[in-house]
C-alpha cells in the first residue's frame, strides 16, 4: 500500500516494535544502572588520586606480607565467585533450575566470605591503630580514602549477596526467568570489576618495600 | 518483539480500582507524572515564596516587618532562604517538572507505549523524590534552621558543622541527605527514561520519527544518568567529613569564627567544586533541554510548517548534551586554576555557543512564513526562544576569564542563570502545560486569563532580571545580605525596589495562573476532540484524558516524521504520524 522507503524503515531494529539491542529492558535497565554507578565509584576514585596527588606525606603501609598476600587472596575469593557466576547463568540458560540455584549459592559464598576477609582486614588496621580519621603512618586522608572506597566497594557486595539470594529463591521456585539470573550476574561482575580497579590503585600502589 | 514480553511496560492492561493503587501508588505513568507536577507545582510555590522574603529584605532593608522576629531579617535567615529557595527551585522545579513530570505523562505516548518500561521502579522514583523534599524542607524546622550555604554548599564551610553558622548543622545534614535520595531518584527515573526510549517505541517510530520533545527527554535522561552518579559520591563524601570527621574537603590551618582547627586536615575544597560542577553544569542543561523539546514542538504545530532542520535540531541537542560535561572548570576560573585549564574550559564553553545558535536560527527558519497561530502555549514557546537568547547571550561574556574575574559572585551571574535556567525553562513548561492541559484534563486552560498572565510574566521577569545584569557590571556582589554598608552599594538602591516591585507584581501575576489552572481543571471550556490543536504526534491520537492503556490496547504504527505539516499535495495542513500513507486526502 505504502512506498518502498516506508517499508525500509519499519524493517529497521531502531524502528520500534523490537529491541534494537535485542535484549530485554531489564537487562538494558541493569547496563544503565551500571553505567551510572561507574560514574560514581569513578568520582570516588578521582578523589583517591586527587588526595594521594595533592598529600606528599602519603603512606605506603602494605607488607608485602601480609597485607598484599592477604588482598590478593580476597581479590581471588571474588573473582572466583564471577566464576561462579558464570556457571549459574550458564545453567540457568539450559534450564537447569537445581545447579543454578546451587552455583548462585556458591557465589554468595565467594561473596560472603570476601566479606569476611575484608573485615578481618579492616580489623587489622584498626588494631594497627588506622582509623578513617587517623592513622599512624602519614596523612589522614589514607584512611579516609581507603576506609572510604572500601566500605562503598563493600556494601556493594553485601547488596549483591542479598540480591543475589533473593534471584536464586525466586528462580528456584520458578518466580524469576533464565534472564533475571544474567541480570543479576550482570551486576555481580560489576561489583567484581570495580574491585579490579580498587585492588591495584589502593593496595599495589600502597606497597612498603 | 523481546521487549514487549519481558519489558513490563505492556503488562498491566487492566486498572486498578482502588484509591491508592489509582492515585497514590500508582505505576500508571500519567498519574505519575501528574504527581510530579504536583510535586513541582508545590515546590514552585514555596520557592517563590522564600524569594518574596529575600526581596522584601532587598527593597527595604531597613524597614519592619512583623513577620520577623524583632521585624528584621537576620543574614542568618536571609542565606537560609537564598540556599532553599535555589536549592527547592533547581531540583524539586526544574529537574523535576519539565523531564519526570511533562516526560513521564508525554514520552511513552508520544512513542506508542502504554507506559513505562518500569513501572513500579517509576513509582518508586517519584515516592523517593518525595521523600527527598520532605528531608530538604525538614531542614527549616531543626534546631539552627535550614542551610547557609547556597545550593553548592561549598566547603570547608558545608563540613565543618555548626560552626560555620547556625544553619550548618543539622539543616545542612539533611539538606545533603536529601540531595543524596535525590540522586538515586533521578537515577530510578533517568534509565527508566531509556530503557523506554530505547525499547518501547512502537513499529515505524524511528530515531528519525522521534518528536523533538522526545528527543530532549532522552538527551535529559542520559544527563542525569552520569550526573547524578558523581553528585551521590560527593554528598556522600560531605556526609563522611560532617559525621565521620574525615577531611576530604578540609584543609589544614583554618581559623573558623576565632577557633583554630586542628582536627582536619589535608583535604581541598576545590575536590568539591570539581565534584559538584561535573554534576552541576549538566545539570543546567537538565533544566532548559525538555523546554528546547517543547519549544521546537510547539513553534512548528502553531506555525503549521516543519521543524526547519530536523537533523540538525537533534544534532543541536546532543552536541548540548556531550558539551555540557566538558565545561565545568568555567564554574571555578577563579578558584585557583591553571591560566590553561582555564583557557581550555573558556574554549569549550563559547562552543556552546554554536549548537545553541543552530537551534535558535532553526526556530526562527521554523517561524519564517508561517501561518502563526498566536495562542497562549505559542506565546510561551516564543517566550521562551526569546529568554532563551537574552539568557544564554551573557554566558559568552562569563565564559571569559578575564571578564569572569570582574563579574563572578556578582548580580550578572545572578541575571544570567535566572533568564537562561530558571525563567526561560518555567516558560518552557507553561508552554507545555497550556499546550497539554486539553489532553491531561479534557478541559482548555483559559485564553484570556492566561495571555494576562503570559504578559505581566513575560515583562515582568525581564524587569527584574534585565537590571541585575547592571548591578553586577556595577560591582554589585551576589549573597550579600546588606546592601546598606557600602556607599556605592547605597547608590544602587532604587535599582533594588524596582526589582522587588516588579518581583511582586511577576509573584501576583503567577496566583492568576493558579487560579486559571484550578478554575480551568473544574470549570474550563471542555475539549472533547482527540486532537484540538490539529497537531501530528501520536498523543493527539486518543481521547482527552487517554485511557489507562493509552491506545486501549491497539499498537499504532507510524508512517510520517513528526512534524508533516502543510504537506504539498495532502487536503489538511498536518499529516497525523499514525495515518497510513493511503489514507491521507489528497488536496
Amino acid at each position: 500500500m505504502h512506498d518502498v522507503k516506508t517499508d525500509a524503515a519499519l524493517d529497521s531494529a531502531w524502528s520500534g516494535g523490537a529491541s534494537p539491542f535485542a535484549m530485554g529492558s531489564k537487562k538494558l535497565g541493569m547496563w544503565l544502572f551500571i553505567v551510572s554507578d561507574t560514574l560514581t565509584f569513578s568520582a570516588l576514585l578521582i578523589t583517591y588520586s586527587y588526595s594521594r596527588l595533592t598529600n606528599p606525606d602519603w603512606p605506603k603501609p602494605f607488607p608485602m606480607n601480609p597485607a598484599i598476600i592477604f588482598s590478593t587472596t580476597m581479590t581471588v575469593v571474588l573473582l572466583a565467585s564471577s566464576l561462579t557466576m558464570v556457571m549459574a547463568v550458564m545453567a540457568a540458560q539450559r534450564n537447569d533450575r537445581k545447579s543454578t540455584v546451587l552455583w548462585m549459592i556458591a557465589t554468595m559464598a565467594g561473596g560472603l566470605t570476601f566479606m569476611g576477609l575484608h573485615l578481618r582486614e579492616w580489623f587489622h588496621l584498626f588494631e594497627e591503630g588506622a582509623t578513617i580519621t587517623h592513622n599512624p603512618w602519614g596523612t589522614p586522608q589514607f584512611g579516609a580514602v581507603f576506609f572510604g572506597i572500601t566500605g562503598m566497594h563493600m556494601t556493594h557486595v553485601l547488596i549483591g549477596v542479598i540480591y543475589l539470594g533473593i534471584v536464586a529463591t525466586g528462580y528456584g521456585r520458578g518466580k524469576f526467568s533464565a534472564e533475571d539470573v544474567e541480570v543479576n550476574g550482570l551486576y555481580w561482575h560489576f561489583v567484581d570489576l570495580v574491585w579490579m580497579f580498587v585492588f591495584p590503585l589502593i593496595y599495589l600502589m600502597s606497597v612498603k618495600y | 518483539m523481546v521487549t514487549h514480553e519481558n519489558g513490563g511496560g505492556h503488562g498491566h492492561h487492566q486498572a486498578p480500582t482502588g484509591f491508592i493503587r489509582k492515585y497514590v501508588f500508582s505505576i500508571d505513568h500519567k498519574v505519575i507524572g501528574i504527581q510530579y507536577l504536583c510535586l513541582a507545582l508545590f515546590s514552585v510555590f514555596v520557592g517563590m515564596a522564600l524569594s518574596a522574603l529575600m526581596r522584601l529584605h532587598l527593597g527595604w532593608p531597613n524597614a519592619h516587618w512583623s513577620i520577623f522576629k524583632g521585624g528584621l531579617m537576620t543574614p542568618e535567615q536571609y542565606l537560609a532562604l537564598m540556599t532553599m529557595h535555589g536549592t527547592i527551585m533547581v531540583f524539586m522545579v526544574l529537574t523535576t517538572a519539565p523531564q519526570s513530570g511533562f516526560g513521564n505523562y508525554f514520552l511513552p505516548i508520544q512513542i506508542g507505549a502504554a507506559d513505562m518500561a518500569f513501572p513500579v521502579l517509576n513509582m518508586l522514583s517519584f515516592w523517593t523524590t518525595m521523600v527527598s523534599l520532605l528531608v530538604m524542607i525538614a531542614a527549616f524546622f531543626v534546631a539552627g534552621g535550614a542551610p547557609i550555604g547556597g545550593w553548592t554548599s561549598y566547603p570547608p564551610l558545608s563540613a565543618l558543622g555548626e560552626m560555620a553558622g547556625p544553619g550548618q548543622g543539622a539543616g545542612e545534614t539533611l539538606w545533603i541527605i536529601g540531595l543524596a535520595i535525590f540522586c538515586g531518584a533521578s537515577l530510578m527515573g533517568a534509565l527508566n527514561f531509556i530503557t523506554t526510549l530505547i525499547d518501547l517505541r512502537v513499529k515505524g517510530m524511528t530515531l528519525g520519527r522521534l518528536p523533538l520533545t522526545c528527543w530532549t527527554w532522552f538527551v535529559t535522561a542520559i544527563l542525569g544518568l552520569l550526573a547524578f552518579g558523581v553528585l551521590l559520591a560527593a554528598c556522600i563524601l560531605l556526609l563522611l567529613d560532617r559525621i565521620a570527621g574525615t577531611s576530604f574537603f578540609i584543609p589544614g590551618g583554618l581559623v573558623i569564627t576565632d577557633q583554630v582547627i586542628t582536627w582536619h586536615k589535608g583535604g581541598s575544597p576545590l575536590l568539591w567544586q570539581h565534584l559538584f560542577w561535573f554534576f552541576g553544569h549538566p545539570e543546567v542543561y537538565i533544566a532548559i533541554l525538555p523546554g528546547m523539546g517543547v519549544a521546537s514542538h510547539l513553534l512548528s504545530t502553531f506555525s503549521r510548517k516543519p521543524v526547519f532542520g530536523y537533523r540538525a535540531m537533534v544534532g543541536a541537542i546532543c552536541g548540548i548534551g556531550f558539551l555540557g560535561f566538558c565545561v565545568w572548570g568555567h564554574h571555578m576560573f577563579i578558584s585557583g586554576m591553571s591560566p590553561y585549564s582555564a583557557f581550555a574550559f573558556s574554549i569549550l564553553t563559547m562552543t556552546i555557543g554554536v549548537p545553541s545558535a543552530i537551534k535558535t536560527f532553526n526556530w526562527l527558519g521554523t517561524l519564517w512564513g508561517g501561518k502563526i497561530t498566536f495562542n497562549c502555549a505559542m506565546l510561551f514557546a516564543l517566550g521562551f526562544v526569546s529568554l532563551f537568547v537574552s539568557g544564554g547571550l551573557s554566558g559568552l561574556f562569563l565564559a571569559q576569564p578575564a571578564l569572569d574575574l570582574y563579574l563572578h559572585d556578582g548580580y550578572f551571574v545572578v541575571a544570567h542563570f535566572h533568564l537562561i535556567m530558571g525563567v526561560a525553562a518555567i516558560f518552557g513548561m507553561f508552554a507545555g502545560l497550556y499546550f497539554w492541559f486539553p489532553k491531561m484534563f479534557g478541559r482548555f486552560l483559559n485564553e484570556g486569563i492566561g495571555k494576562l498572565h503570559f504578559w505581566l510574566t513575560f515583562i515582568g521577569v525581564y524587569a527584574i532580571f534585565m537590571p541585575m545584569h547592571f548591578l553586577g557590571l556595577a560591582g554589585h556582589p551576589r549573597r550579600y545580605f546588606d546592601t546598606t554598608a557600602v556607599d556605592f552599594l547605597q547608590k544602587l538602591q532604587p535599582v533594588h525596589v524596582f526589582i522587588s516591585i516588579a518581583a511582586f507584581i511577576t509573584i501576583g501575576a503567577q496566583l492568576i495562573f493558579l487560579f486559571n489552572f484550578f478554575y480551568s481543571l473544574f470549570a474550563g471550556k471542555e475539549c472533547k476532540e482527540e486532537n484540538p490543536w490539529h497537531a501530528t504526534t501520536l498523543e493527539w491520537s486518543i481521547p482527552s484524558p487517554p485511557p489507562f492503556d493509552n491506545f486501549a490496547g491497539v499498537e499504532p504504527v507510524v508512517y510520517h516524521g513528526p512534524y508533516e505539516f502543510s504537506v504539498p499535495g495532502a487536503a489538511d495542513d498536518y499529516i497525523p504520524q499514525h495515518l497510513a500513507p493511503n489514507l491521507v486526502k489528497k488536496a
